[in-house]
């Protein structure tokens, strides 16, 4: 019980010394605080993100085939699935309805597409970030503008739920009648193809026989789409950082001067610490109390907001950089995920070198002789 | 009891700067009297008050401390005197924290905390237990008149005020040495008597007292047991009374 409550008495006396350096301590705290939020916000977005990727695609096909002319994508004809579906290897191929649509009045992309065991005529299913843009529930109705600008009437037969919101946050499912009546999309036509194939090994080789027999299209492999996710949310962060860096320094500058300077006060308190019986492993316990309480504060802080910035005010502060404007126009809700070694590399990055910063110098200080203070 | 045998201190051996503050001095003192060291600005006083506190190590010669002065010390061998100045730092603070009480020239006070909590300070790395530990510097400090201090700031004190605070944090771990050093050379001639009532107080109590002073409200004293003079870092001479 007595190390106990010698500790307990010490940080008791640390907190004394800290609230006596009240403004000194809050504003550290803040910056502190501030900066573990930033690289917080852009590692929790940039690791949710490349989650939701993969959760995606974990579903997604393994090929996509679309077609390209003068550089732009086309319509696919039926007949390309007849042709590819005789390549070896390939197990299915379907054709795909699906195009974006912008909405005015929510201000808004939505994606409309057509599945199997979709809506029946003139219903639609929507994605939660479709309601939020309309401010519709079930039930409501949604009109929407056809190629010929007269209006459509969809009633909302349900909504979508998902493991990630970013795969179904802006999506409209409806059924292909209705699709060729918004788009007047041509029949024997589709948007792309979805290919399955059978050894998952053959995807490289079987893509390279579709664009050998059809030199017009550009199948897209789910490996090349995850990696594009990764490297573009990767260096949407790495941009963030940079910018950030320069704060960053200023912050480690601020903060290795704060904690490893001891002003003339700090080093005589020291000195009367030793004194009075104060070892000089209780001052460097002090020492190590005062650094923890304000960077392991500081550090939950941070944490704390930046969880709630990116999870649940949609990262706003970064959004344009992070998201981008275009790609991802209405508003989701990334599901709250923590990479456990990216949050301790953090910790390690932050907490210890301040903590160790605010040691080093008090242990200088507490080698001297105590009776210092009486000459 | 304290016994120093030819203590010496030079600072800065070996150096174009090279000092030495005190030389040659033996010197017993016995339990519960008041020893005064006597002498001018420079002679040696301070610079031996650590060392008998323990504060500083002496550059060559032995402390033996004996008595109650070693009671409840791990290291010290029983009834035989433990010599002080060859042990490791950590068992030199823990002698300085249960056998000495510190009173220091300038106070010493840890400013921007309250009264309380700076005389509890010397207290805390013993590891008691808070409460009672509150309610003994709440003791203390009522018996120097200073119960409604108890929440006041350092800086807000008197003079006076601040000797009784720094001689209350002195006794919280209950020495049986108290150490002062020019404790009036801060204070007017009333205060300065108020302080000699103190310490007539603590030899009553069986207290050591050690004040190193040039003060002849201090070395006049009548409750002074025994003055030694000090002159250039040595003994020049000295009173006994009792």
């Amino acid at each position: 019980m007595g190390r106990l409550d010698k500790q307990r008495n010490i940080i008791d006396f640390t907190l004394s010394s800290l609230m006596r350096r009240k403004a000194r301590n809050i504003a550290l705290m803040l910056v502190y605080t501030l900066v573990v939020f930033v690289l917080a916000s852009v590692m929790f977005f940039a690791q949710a993100i490349k989650k939701e990727a993969s959760i995606i695609l974990k579903d997604s096909p393994e090929i996509i085939v679309q077609r390209l002319v003068a550089g732009r994508q086309a319509l696919v004809p039926e007949d390309y699935i007849e042709g590819i579906g005789k390549i070896r290897g390939v197990q299915s191929v379907a054709g795909r309805y699906w195009g974006y649509y912008f909405d005015p009045v929510a201000g808004a992309n939505f994606t409309l597409m057509v599945t199997d065991n979709g809506p029946a005529i003139g219903k639609i299913r929507v994605g939660k970030g479709v309601l939020r843009s309309i401010r519709a529930s079930e039930g409501d109705i949604l009109p929407l503008k056809n190629y010929v600008g007269e209006w459509i009437v969809f009633r909302i037969d349900g909504s979508l739920s998902s493991e990630s919101e970013l795969v179904s946050s802006d999506l409209i499912m409806i059924s292909e009648n209705d699709f060729r009546k918004v788009f007047d999309m041509p029949k024997g036509h589709y948007t792309d193809l979805v290919l399955d194939v059978r050894n998952s090994r053959e995807r490289a080789v079987i893509a390279q026989k579709i664009k050998d027999i059809y030199p017009d299209t550009r199948p897209i492999i789910r490996d090349e789409i995850l990696r594009t996710y990764d490297s573009i949310f990767n260096w949407r962060s790495g941009i963030l950082l940079v910018i950030m860096s320069a704060a960053l320094l200023a912050f480690i500058i601020f903060a290795w001067d704060k904690a490893s300077g001891l002003s003339a006060e700090e080093k005589k308190e020291i000195g009367i610490l030793k004194a009075i019986g104060w070892e000089t492993s209780d001052i460097i316990f002090m020492k190590f109390w005062e650094g923890a309480v304000i960077s392991l504060s500081s550090f939950m802080a941070g944490i704390i907001l930046a969880y709630y910035h990116v999870f649940f005010a949609s990262s706003s502060l970064f959004e344009p950089v992070l998201k981008g404007w275009s790609v991802l126009y209405p508003d989701f809700r990334l599901t709250p995920f923590i990479d456990g070694a990216q949050v301790t590399t953090l910790f390690f990055l932050t907490v210890l070198p301040y903590t160790v910063a605010t040691i080093v110098p008090s242990w200088r200080a507490a080698t001297v002789d105590p009776d210092s203070v009486m000459r | 009891m304290i016994e120093l045998t030819d203590i010496k201190k030079v600072f800065n051996a070996g150096r174009p700067n090279e000092f030495t503050a005190v030389e040659e001095v033996s010197l017993s003192l016995d339990s519960g009297k008041v020893t005064v060291l006597k002498g001018p600005s420079g002679s040696g006083k301070t610079t031996l008050l650590g060392i008998i506190g323990c504060m500083a190590r002496p550059t060559s010669g032995r402390i033996h401390l004996t008595g109650p002065l070693m009671q409840g010390m791990a290291f010290a061998p029983k009834g035989a005197p433990a010599e002080v100045t060859s042990l490791p730092e950590r068992f030199l603070t823990e002698i300085r924290r249960r056998a000495f009480g510190f009173i220091f020239q300038q106070f010493n006070l840890i400013r921007g905390i309250t009264v309380l909590e700076n005389v509890m300070l010397p207290a805390y790395p013993m590891g008691d237990d808070f409460k009672s530990l509150r309610e003994r510097a709440t003791r203390i400090l009522k018996d120097f008149n200073l119960s409604g201090k108890l929440s006041s700031r350092i800086e807000w004190l008197s003079g006076g005020e601040a000797q009784r605070v720094a001689i209350s944090r002195a006794l919280i771990n209950d020495p049986a040495v108290i150490i002062a050093d020019e404790p009036t050379a801060h204070l007017d001639t009333k205060l300065s008597a108020e302080f000699m009532d103190i310490v007539k107080r603590l030899k009553g109590e069986g207290k050591t007292v050690i004040i190193a002073s040039h003060d002849p409200i201090v070395f006049d004293s009548p409750i002074i047991d025994r003055v030694v003079e000090m002159r250039d870092g040595r003994i020049s001479g000295e009173h006994i009374r009792s």
